[in-house]
């Protein structure tokens, strides 16, 4: 039986449905270890939960192919567990082992792992746009048919560099999904103060690129529309842009105390959690029991400790590795 | 062996390296049709024609979109050449280059590999002012994860850029406007050459003379004439690549002359003379036998008219009397302050 048997275009079947759930479960389970590891003392540096966003990194992700690529943000560690990057070996990156996917160079800023096609987080709002672009430029030139998910938060439309690679890879008809996450900040910004458009799709429609706005708190809406977005980026139609509306449960990072957030607003917010939302569903549609998903949840906390425990066996790296990779 | 200009010899050397390999492509702005057809110093002529569109790009005015879409091609594969039309315009795609290129193999521990090559063109050309005449190289010195490549002669631009185009790194390939029509000559195969070797330009036993394009050029002329009307004898050496920098040979000949002459186009304040001649006097501090000098341009920006012009780049004469100072042991800077510093 399938959920959405209704759906023509994109059937998402039972074994999908649990899929996304358990993705969404994964990257939620992650992240909210992230203030036990800082109280340890076990990572520096600043990370940034995307708890309360799953739906979006598991949805966009589970839509793509393996040979797609994706670039990720600041607010990564969602999108790189959905691309199916190792968790032992992101939870080393975090704590600056060796045996991390940057080799300890990276942090939480920069996972990237370019063996699942993950090109990479980025500290720099907005510095994925082209890098994502170009990456559809040269695989299109080489006739793969692959596509590029470009991530990115709403607070980052409003680079420049957004206008100027999304008008070229419109003039070239690359194969590049935008997909904006607006969970509503951008640290303490919010949209309706910064983004002088109403829609956040008109920003891609003044260079022609079609847009769709979608509930970015329903993984099975996200799934959806990425799958349609990568269907006809495939098919040569060229660059698609998605806005996914969401929000950010957590602080930017840790240690944000939020003062600027309506708690009445986040209320509101928080009864739309994409995890219970996809459990309710399955569970009611008999998918899935109630014990079924505690075990799931188990399951993926048990994921995560066993990561922290093999990541924190690691060696850290030797100092002289400070001076490796800096040329190839 | 043919004669041909800097910028018909780089052309050669990026058709022949287009025709290589397929993952080479170039793109920027105004290169497919402009002027005798393209690009504004016609290094990329009659490419459109040869290659087509697909690895041919014009792009919009999109300095810091296209930049960057050059790095994101070649993460996955490709090895772009991308032109900025003019240095001043790596204003505008400093993330790409300094946040992005530059740091990628290194933030991602090793997984990345940034083949990329940015074109563009340093220094002044008489009055293209002060947004079109500037000389930046040592910005990117300043960045580990970036080779930064000086050609002067067509034949080093020609082999240089085979080699930046086969590298696996982000190299930003500093061509000059003055040099792209002057002539020399270029082997029928033109070989890559190896970065991090200087050249002795000329060889001598009283000063050596380290310089860069046009510097080199004019030390070249001031080394010939000082050498007939002084009796002066000038050791000059082209690093050619600034990064990675073949200290080794400045070393050597300083050792031998007991003296050092650092000219370069770029302000004085900061540039790279300041960074040659600390590792000269940290490397060879027994050996010298007056102070270090510099000739270069004045910590001013570039004006229009060409009085003031000539007040800010070094000239002919500048870089004799740079010479003359070491020689007789006296101190020398032309890079003054601006008044109210
Ligand atoms: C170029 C740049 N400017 C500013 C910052 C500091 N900064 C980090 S995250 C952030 C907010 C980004 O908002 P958004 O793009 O909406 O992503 P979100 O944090 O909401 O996921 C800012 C201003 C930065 N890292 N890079």
């Amino acid at each position: 039986m399938t959920v959405d048997k209704d759906s023509k275009q994109n059937k998402r079947d039972n074994e999908l449905e649990v899929r996304l759930l358990r993705t969404m479960m994964l990257a939620r389970a992650f992240d909210s270890n992230l203030p036990t590891l800082y109280n340890k003392g076990l990572i520096q540096g600043s990370s940034h939960s995307a708890i309360g966003q799953e739906a979006v990194a598991a949805g966009a992700c589970l839509a793509l192919r393996t040979e797609d690529y994706v670039t990720s943000t600041h607010r990564g560690h969602g999108h790189t567990i959905a691309k199916g990057a190792d968790l032992t070996r992101m939870t080393a990156e975090l704590l600056g082992r060796e045996t991390g996917f940057c080799r300890g160079k990276g942090g939480s800023m920069h996972i990237a792992d370019f063996s699942v096609n993950m090109l990479g987080a980025n500290g720099i709002v907005g510095g994925n746009f082209g890098i994502a672009a170009g990456a559809a430029l040269s695989l299109k030139m080489r006739g793969s048919d692959a596509v590029v998910l470009s991530f990115f938060g709403e607070g980052a439309l409003n680079q420049g560099a957004f206008l100027e690679t999304a008008n070229m890879a419109k003039i070239w008809n690359l194969p590049v999904i935008f997909l904006c996450e607006n969970n509503h900040f951008a640290m303490s910004a919010r949209p309706e103060d910064m983004l002088a458009v109403g829609a956040i799709v008109d920003r891609a429609g003044a260079v022609g690129i079609p847009g769709v706005e979608i509930d970015g708190m329903d993984v099975g809406a996200v799934f959806d529309a990425v799958q349609a977005a990568a269907a006809r980026a495939r098919a040569g139609e060229g660059p698609q842009f998605i806005a996914a509306e969401c929000y950010r449960f957590e602080g930017h990072f840790s240690g944000d105390t939020m003062a600027y957030r309506d708690s009445a607003e986040a209320d509101l917010w928080l009864e739309r959690d994409p995890i219970p939302r996809q459990i309710q569903r399955l569970v009611s549609a008999g998918v899935l029991t109630t014990e079924d998903v505690t075990s799931m949840e188990s399951d993926v906390k048990a994921m995560v400790d066993e990561a922290l425990v093999q990541a924190s066996a690691a060696p850290f790296p030797n100092p002289q590795q400070a001076w490796e990779d800096v040329y190839a | 062996m043919p004669e041909m200009t800097y910028s018909a010899a780089l052309n050669k050397a990026l058709r022949e390296e287009m025709n290589r390999d397929p993952n080479v492509f170039v793109m920027g702005e105004d290169i497919g049709v402009w002027g005798d057809g393209g690009g504004v110093f016609s290094v990329t002529k009659g490419l459109l024609d040869e290659f087509g569109s697909q690895r041919v790009l014009d792009t919009p005015i999109s300095e810091e979109g296209f930049v960057s879409m050059g790095v994101g091609a070649a993460l996955v594969g490709s090895r772009p050449v991308v032109e900025v039309m003019y240095s001043d315009f790596l204003t505008l795609v400093m993330d790409p280059l300094v946040n992005q290129a530059a740091k990628m193999r290194y933030m991602f521990g090793g997984q990345a590999k940034v083949p990329l090559v940015v074109r563009t063109n340093l220094g002044a050309a008489g009055g293209k002012a002060a947004q079109h005449s500037q000389s930046f190289e040592t910005w990117f010195m300043h960045v580990p994860g970036i080779k930064v490549v000086v050609p002067t002669t067509p034949a080093d631009a020609a082999g240089l850029l085979k080699t930046a185009i086969r590298d696996d790194n982000p190299v930003l390939f500093l061509e000059h406007k003055l040099l792209y029509f002057m002539k020399g000559e270029v082997p029928d195969v033109i070989e890559p050459i190896p970065f991090g070797q200087a050249l002795i330009r000329r060889e001598g036993k009283d000063v050596t003379l380290v310089a860069t394009q046009v510097m080199l050029q004019l030390a070249l002329k001031a080394a010939d004439q000082l050498f007939e009307e002084e009796g002066i004898d000038v050791e000059v050496i082209d690093p050619r690549t600034l990064v990675p920098l073949d200290l080794e040979t400045i070393l050597t000949s300083v050792k031998k002359t007991g003296r050092c002459v650092i000219a370069h186009e770029a302000v004085e304040r900061a540039g790279w003379a300041a960074e040659i001649g600390f590792e000269v006097s940290l490397q060879a501090f027994d050996f010298l036998d007056a102070p270090i000098v510099r000739v270069c341009s004045a910590n001013l920006p570039v004006p229009y008219t060409k009085d003031l012009e000539a007040v800010v780049i070094p000239g002919l004469n500048d870089i004799k009397d740079g010479i003359r100072a070491v020689y007789q042991g006296k101190q020398y800077s032309r890079g003054g302050r601006a008044i109210n510093e």
